[in-house]
């Protein structure tokens, strides 16, 4: 398992474990989440997976009325809008995700900096089944 | 590496055009092109033979996507009558035909070329409005369309950091849209000719016309506060903070600097070059900052020897309302968090010491993504020649003016500084 290369293909396998995991470089620290194979900080592609906590708090989201294809088949739009974020977590790294839990309907009353947790949402059965990262209050 | 740039050989402006912007159903890509490319001509002043062009660039972002055909580098060559000189198309999302600009640039400054054409094109009305929003989308990074991002999201997202970090509010887009607005009308090639009070009294009309009761708003900034009349499309971005689909072209002629005089006795130079990428929101360290834009400014402002205060006014990529505020402040136009001042106390009006979007900017003049980059820096070397007409910036002594350009959600930025001599 500590052989799975740096990529988005086993970011997104560990979700179906329910494990946010990155990459941390073995030479400087820096974390990266997803992981990369490259450090940004120092260019050292010496890596070592990092498992994040899952706790951390709003930096930016939007409610969104207009959604794309697949997010209307899924029963999203105009009247029935949804919300997505940017979290800070703990160690430091940023997410884009989903927010679930709080009313996209009131975007007015969300106030940035409020303190949020990991959740995973699995959709699809078998080879299919997809895992996301989310988080709620 | 980490030098100061320079261009080897200065490069002139010496004619331009821009086809009239809109939704054109029944007309393609090269008609538009054949549009900017007639006013082009007639634009330099003591002429030129089309067979003296050494190549051209030419910037789309995803015709490939929109009409279903890519490779319009040769369909331009062929339709100009310049088979079998190089042409190129340059593809960086929306800043797709800065990019085209600077390749010309760059290989006349390399001694290469005497004399290119630049320009970009895109046809989005063929396309639904989803359809547009996913081959846009396109260019977002995988992991934020995966979780349900959409462009206006992205910048929508941005604007909620933005409040939460210099407490501006809703009305500092409302002073964006206000102030673009009221430079369209004075645009003929404008997609929305129209001020913010146009779209309220023909609104007031279409309800009486139709017997619904007539709403009754204060102001523009009630106007716009009116989910009715301006609906969400991703909080706190509304429609009125979002540009509209577009078709069209532009395209401007490079000369070498030595040669400008021999077409023009009002040449524009060339004299600060700039590009730079940027990280998807979640790499991203600061959210209401495009570090590419920080880039493309600083190596233009080192290029030209010229300061932000010197830049007498400018098109900024107002792909959202909140994006001009911020570029304002990654251009050094103004201080981080002072953006959303400066916008209320006028300094961006076209009367105002620094005229921002002087065109009506991408959301009235219109943005076809391919197409904008190229239309940008027509209008500030219109701008410079004076011959904006009832848009023309009041400045007898106009000389410096900029036109930032960006792609994507920030991941490729440009800023091009243009100055009358």
């Amino acid at each position: 398992m500590e052989n799975r290369p740096f990529n988005d293909t086993s970011y997104e396998q560990y979700l179906k474990e329910l494990k946010i995991m990155g990459s941390r470089c073995k030479k400087c620290g820096a974390l990266a989440l997803p992981p990369r194979p490259i450090c940004i900080s120092c260019y050292s592609s010496e890596m070592e997976w990092f498992e994040f906590k899952g706790k951390g708090k709003l930096a930016a989201f939007t409610s969104i009325s207009v959604a794309p294809p697949f997010m209307i088949q899924e029963g999203f739009g105009r009247n029935n809008p949804y919300l997505v974020g940017v979290v800070e977590l703990e160690e430091g790294v940023k997410s884009v995700s989903r927010i679930n839990g709080l009313d996209a309907r009131k975007p007015d009353q969300i106030k940035v900096g409020m303190p949020l947790r990991a959740d995973f949402v699995s959709k699809g059965e078998g080879p299919a089944r997809k895992t996301s990262l989310v988080f709620k209050p | 590496m980490g030098r100061k740039r320079k261009l080897a050989r200065g490069v002139a402006v010496v004619g331009g055009g821009l086809a009239k912007l809109g939704l054109f159903k029944d007309r393609n890509c090269k008609d538009f092109f054949a549009e900017a490319y007639e006013e082009m001509i007639g634009s330099v002043d003591k002429g030129f033979d089309p067979k003296d062009i050494d190549a051209v660039y030419v910037g789309n972002f995803t015709n490939d996507f929109f009409v279903r055909q890519a490779h319009w580098g040769p369909i331009i060559a062929d339709l100009l009558g310049q088979v079998p000189k190089p042409i190129t198309r340059t593809e960086g999302a929306c800043a797709s035909s800065a990019l085209a600009f600077r390749e010309g640039v760059l290989a006349i400054a390399s001694g290469m070329y005497d004399m290119v054409l630049v320009g970009g094109l895109e046809q989005m009305s063929l396309c639904t409005t989803e359809e547009v929003a996913e081959g846009l989308g396109m260019a977002a990074s995988p992991y934020e369309v995966a979780t349900g991002y959409t462009f206006p999201a992205v910048f929508g997202a941005m604007a909620t950091a933005y409040f939460a970090k210099y407490g501006a509010t809703r009305e500092a887009l409302f002073n964006v849209t206000i102030k673009s607005h009221s430079n369209a009308p004075l645009n003929p090639k404008a997609q929305f000719p129209m001020s913010v009070r146009d779209f309220m009294n023909a609104r007031i009309e279409r309800c009486r016309k139709k017997g619904e009761p007539v709403p009754e708003w204060r102001d523009e900034k009630d106007f716009l506060s009116d989910p009715a009349a301006n609906p969400s499309v991703a909080w706190p971005m509304h429609l009125f903070d979002c540009c509209p689909i577009s078709d069209g072209a532009a395209c401007l002629l490079l000369v070498g600097e030595d040669l400008a005089r021999k077409f023009t006795d009002k040449p524009v130079y060339v004299t600060g070059i700039g590009q730079g990428s940027g990280y998807s929101l979640h790499a991203k360290e600061d959210l209401t900052t495009y570090e590419a834009t920080r880039a493309a400014a600083k190596e233009a402002y080192e290029m030209s020897g010229l300061t932000p205060r010197d830049i007498q006014f400018a098109e900024v990529h107002d792909c959202f309302s909140i994006a001009e505020i911020v570029h304002m402040e990654d251009l050094g136009f103004v201080k981080p968090g002072e953006g959303h001042k400066a916008v209320a106390d006028g300094m961006t009006r076209l009367d105002g010491p620094k005229p921002i979007n002087t065109s009506g900017g991408l959301k009235c003049k219109g943005h076809p993504v391919g197409a904008t980059g190229a239309a940008q820096l027509y209008e500030v070397w219109l701008q410079l020649r004076g011959e904006a007409g009832k848009r023309q910036v009041r400045n007898p002594n106009l000389r410096v003016g900029a036109a930032h350009n960006l792609g994507g959600t920030g991941g490729t930025c440009t800023f091009n500084i243009l100055e009358r001599r």
